[in-house]
């Protein structure tokens, strides 16, 4: 019994690895990883929508996150997201339709002194203004005017 | 290489050691990581490459020194000269300058924005002059990634104390002397808990380091498993000799990547010098420990709810008792404590009780970090000694409020806590004052507000991110935390109803006494003290339709003052949606209708200037009626 529980301990780690190898959970992987521990795919599945690291779709090609901190916030994180929306055309949580953009919030990233704080691929950007926003996404080489047109 | 006698080690690494060499560190913060620094350190090898002085000058990444808010920070080592806001064209010339010549690069020094003078010694800046930083201290002497340079400013010395010289009853009783309490926020006594762990007769104990931080604006634990992990990994080695634990846990949060890094690496250093393992230092006592990686859900930092996470359940937590000592992962006795806990653990051994136990007020001995940021000048991370003034944290160390507006409150103990507004100032800070100030200390999160922050909308900003996070278990709780935040978005939104404080006020006792976790029981906490503190700029909103802060965008109007615009076409050339007209030299309108409120305008406006104006209530109406007359 104890062994079975420590496998069942592994859940979190394997999707994490499918969650980077694929850039989200697909049916495919929740279904060996169920075989694997040998629980049901509903476990899994209740797991992968509990947690935010888990996603069930694929993730756009450019990933900007936005740092919602609270010290983000009194820096004015708001504006700058209403700034991300409009620009890209989606709310927080979605990718846009050509799968060019992911956008996502993050409950602080720990750089306070920079904030607000925009991540795009993985490179930060701090003390952003609303005004830089546009080209901010542009820095990724994406045509901003073709999302516009879908 | 297994450890046996850890002294004669420091001495043989100290004696490796070329004591004439100069030492560049740069801090290797978040902070300091997001402006660039590893170019600057990259920068730095070149240079001492190309100037042939590999065998006299080092670099050396270090840990996070704290002061976020002047970063890349550059340290000289021995001299201790500190250089702020380092470029990768700043770099020859203090290479030049400073390590060859022996001379300062003026510019580059930090100068107090008070009394204009420049200071060129780190440890004589008043950000840290002010602070008792005896667990951060070492931060920005040590290379994280390099346990020598942990062992050499004395690292395993307690636990080779402990194990060779100390009783596991004796350690728990050194470590209830010292007073320390819990730094994950509620303030249990650490040495207590051990004891009642210890009690417990099993054969597997479990011993957890809870490092998922969640708290937003809090980042020391951060900082400590990214610039002194080895002290984290010391602290629970000593509590599992303490407690009789055989493994442990490291829970960190996802969105530490480089914490989760240097962690692991710091835990596989430790296991190959035989501080992990069988037969810790060639003594009886064995322990190991892996790193979980948290998979982002605020409500896993409770205790119960890591545990489900752990055992790879969704974090739900659980009815308390039985405790986690009786019962707790894999329904084992365990131990859990916060990453700082830790962190304390070896400072207590090697130095006393009794000498760390004069440090802080009655009730809550030794130093808290504290993350300083929000609407402060100097934002970072700092140490204090407990029952410091939030005044001395706040103007002393944090440099005042920025662009010299008005201070209006610190809000403490993230979503758990509360607003604390100027009156108290002078409030003593330790566990005990700032809960009965309606607040907690949390972790030690610290965003300072000034008077443009809006407290309705700190409140509802705060509910936001709980009803979100509320795992669902408790109904008062998933639903209660959804009707809170319904009602102040409502107030914000100036459809707020004269009943709403009255009914928020019912709601937050009602969530609070409903709730089985810390989640739920304080997540009305940022109400409450609001109401409390700051009852009127609730009626504001609701009575009059007014912000008094000119934050919340339902409420304000964006306005070109006619006879301050010179007509220069920022604004309009700024202006997202085009809902701004004008020409060359002629003054600009904002067409309301078109407007998103994105702040743009006022933004660029320049201050000279300053025809941007915000309006709310009454003045708003004003001018929203004449300016529809006008188009009549």
């Amino acid at each position: 019994m104890a062994m079975e529980d420590r496998k069942r301990g592994q859940l979190i780690h394997l999707l994490h690895q499918a969650q980077s190898e694929e850039g989200y959970i697909s049916a495919n992987a929740i279904s060996s990883i169920a075989e694997k521990l040998n629980i049901s795919e509903g476990e899994v599945f209740g797991v992968v929508t509990f947690y935010k690291a888990f996603s069930l779709r694929p993730q756009g090609k450019h990933k900007v996150t936005i740092c919602m901190g609270t010290a983000c916030h009194v820096r004015g994180a708001p504006l700058i997201l209403d700034e991300l929306e409009r620009t890209l055309g989606i709310p927080a949580g979605e990718t846009t339709e050509d799968g060019l953009f992911t956008l996502e919030t993050v409950n602080c990233v720990g750089a306070c002194a920079l904030g607000p704080i925009v991540i795009v691929d993985g490179e930060y950007h701090g003390q952003v203004k609303s005004r830089e926003v546009r080209k901010l996404l542009e820095n990724t080489g994406e045509n901003l005017n073709r999302l516009k047109e879908q | 290489m297994k450890v046996t006698n850890i002294e004669k080690l420091k001495e043989k690494i100290l004696k490796s050691r070329d004591k004439t060499k100069t030492w560049v560190t740069v801090c290797g913060g978040t902070g300091c990581h997001a402006y660039g620094c590893l170019k600057v350190v990259r920068a730095f090898q070149e240079e001492i490459k190309r100037m042939d002085l590999a065998d006299s000058v080092g670099v050396r990444t270090t840990g996070c020194h704290g002061f976020c808010e002047r970063g890349p920070l550059v340290v000289i080592q021995p001299e201790g000269i500190f250089y702020q806001r380092v470029g990768v064209e700043d770099v020859p010339d203090i290479i030049s300058e400073t390590v060859v010549n022996k001379k300062i690069v003026e510019r580059l020094l930090y100068q107090d924005p008070q009394t204009r003078q420049t200071i060129i010694h780190e440890h004589d800046v008043p950000f840290y002059s002010k602070q008792k930083r005896i667990i951060f201290g070492n931060n920005g002497l040590i290379d994280p990634t390099d346990i020598r340079d942990y062992i050499a400013v004395d690292g395993y010395q307690a636990l080779s104390k402990v194990l060779f010289e100390m009783t596991a009853e004796e350690v728990i009783e050194e470590i209830k002397k010292s007073g320390l309490r819990g730094r994950g926020g509620a303030g249990f006594l650490t040495g207590l808990k051990w004891e009642i762990c210890r009690r417990v007769s099993s054969p597997i104990k479990y011993l957890i380091c809870n490092a998922d931080e969640g708290d937003p604006g809090a980042y020391m634990d951060r900082s400590l498993l990214e610039g002194n992990p080895h002290s984290v990994i010391e602290g629970m080695i000593i509590g599992a000799y303490a407690i009789g634990a055989t493994e442990g846990f490291i829970y960190v949060r996802m969105e530490y990547p480089l914490a989760v890094k240097n962690i692991t690496l710091a835990i596989e250093q430790a296991r190959e010098f035989g501080f992990l393992g069988k037969s810790i230092l060639g003594s009886e006592f064995s322990f190991d420990l892996h790193v979980f990686k948290g998979a982002g859900a605020f409500v896993s930092g409770e205790e119960t709810s890591l545990m489900a996470s752990i055992e790879g359940q969704r974090a739900f937590p659980r009815q308390k008792p039985p405790f986690p000592a009786q019962k707790g992962l894999w329904g084992k006795p365990t131990n859990i404590n916060n990453v700082e806990t830790w962190a304390n653990v070896p400072l207590i051994i090697k130095k006393g009780a009794d000498w760390y136990s004069q440090i802080g007020t009655r009730t809550s001995k030794g130093t808290k970090i504290f993350s300083l940021v929000g609407k402060i000048n100097n934002t970072g991370l700092v140490e204090v000694p407990m029952g410091i003034t939030l005044r001395e944290i706040i103007y002393e160390i944090g440099g005042g409020i920025k662009d010299n507006k008005k201070f209006k409150a610190v809000q403490t103990g993230g979503p758990s806590g509360g607003c604390i507004p100027a009156e108290m100032l002078d409030l003593p800070i330790d566990f005990d004052t700032l809960t009965k100030a309606g607040s907690m200390m949390g972790s030690g999160g610290m965003i300072v507000m000034d008077e443009d922050t809006c407290m309705v909308d700190v409140a509802r900003y705060f509910l936001q991110f709980t009803q979100e996070e509320s795992c669902g278990k408790c109904v008062p709780c998933r639903l209660g935390t959804r009707q809170l935040y319904e009602i102040l978005t409502r107030i914000t939104k100036g459809e707020g109803e004269e009943e709403d404080i009255k009914r928020l006020e019912e709601l937050a006792k009602t969530v609070k006494a409903g709730s089985l976790c810390g989640l739920g029981q304080t997540a009305p906490n940022p109400v409450l003290t609001t109401l409390k503190y700051f009852r009127h700029e609730y009626e504001a909103h609701i009575l009059r339709k007014e912000c008094p802060a000119l934050f919340c965008k339902d409420l304000i109007i964006y306005y070109i003052e006619p006879e301050r615009c010179v007509g220069c076409l920022l604004c309009l050339k700024n202006c997202p949606v085009g809902a701004i007209s004008g020409e060359r030299k002629k003054v600009h309108v904002i067409h309301q209708e078109l407007c998103v409120k994105c702040g743009a305008c006022y933004e660029v406006c320049p201050p000279k200037v300053k025809a941007v104006s915000k309006y709310t209530g009454r003045k708003k109406q004003t001018i929203l009626k004449k300016e529809k007359k006008a188009k009549e």
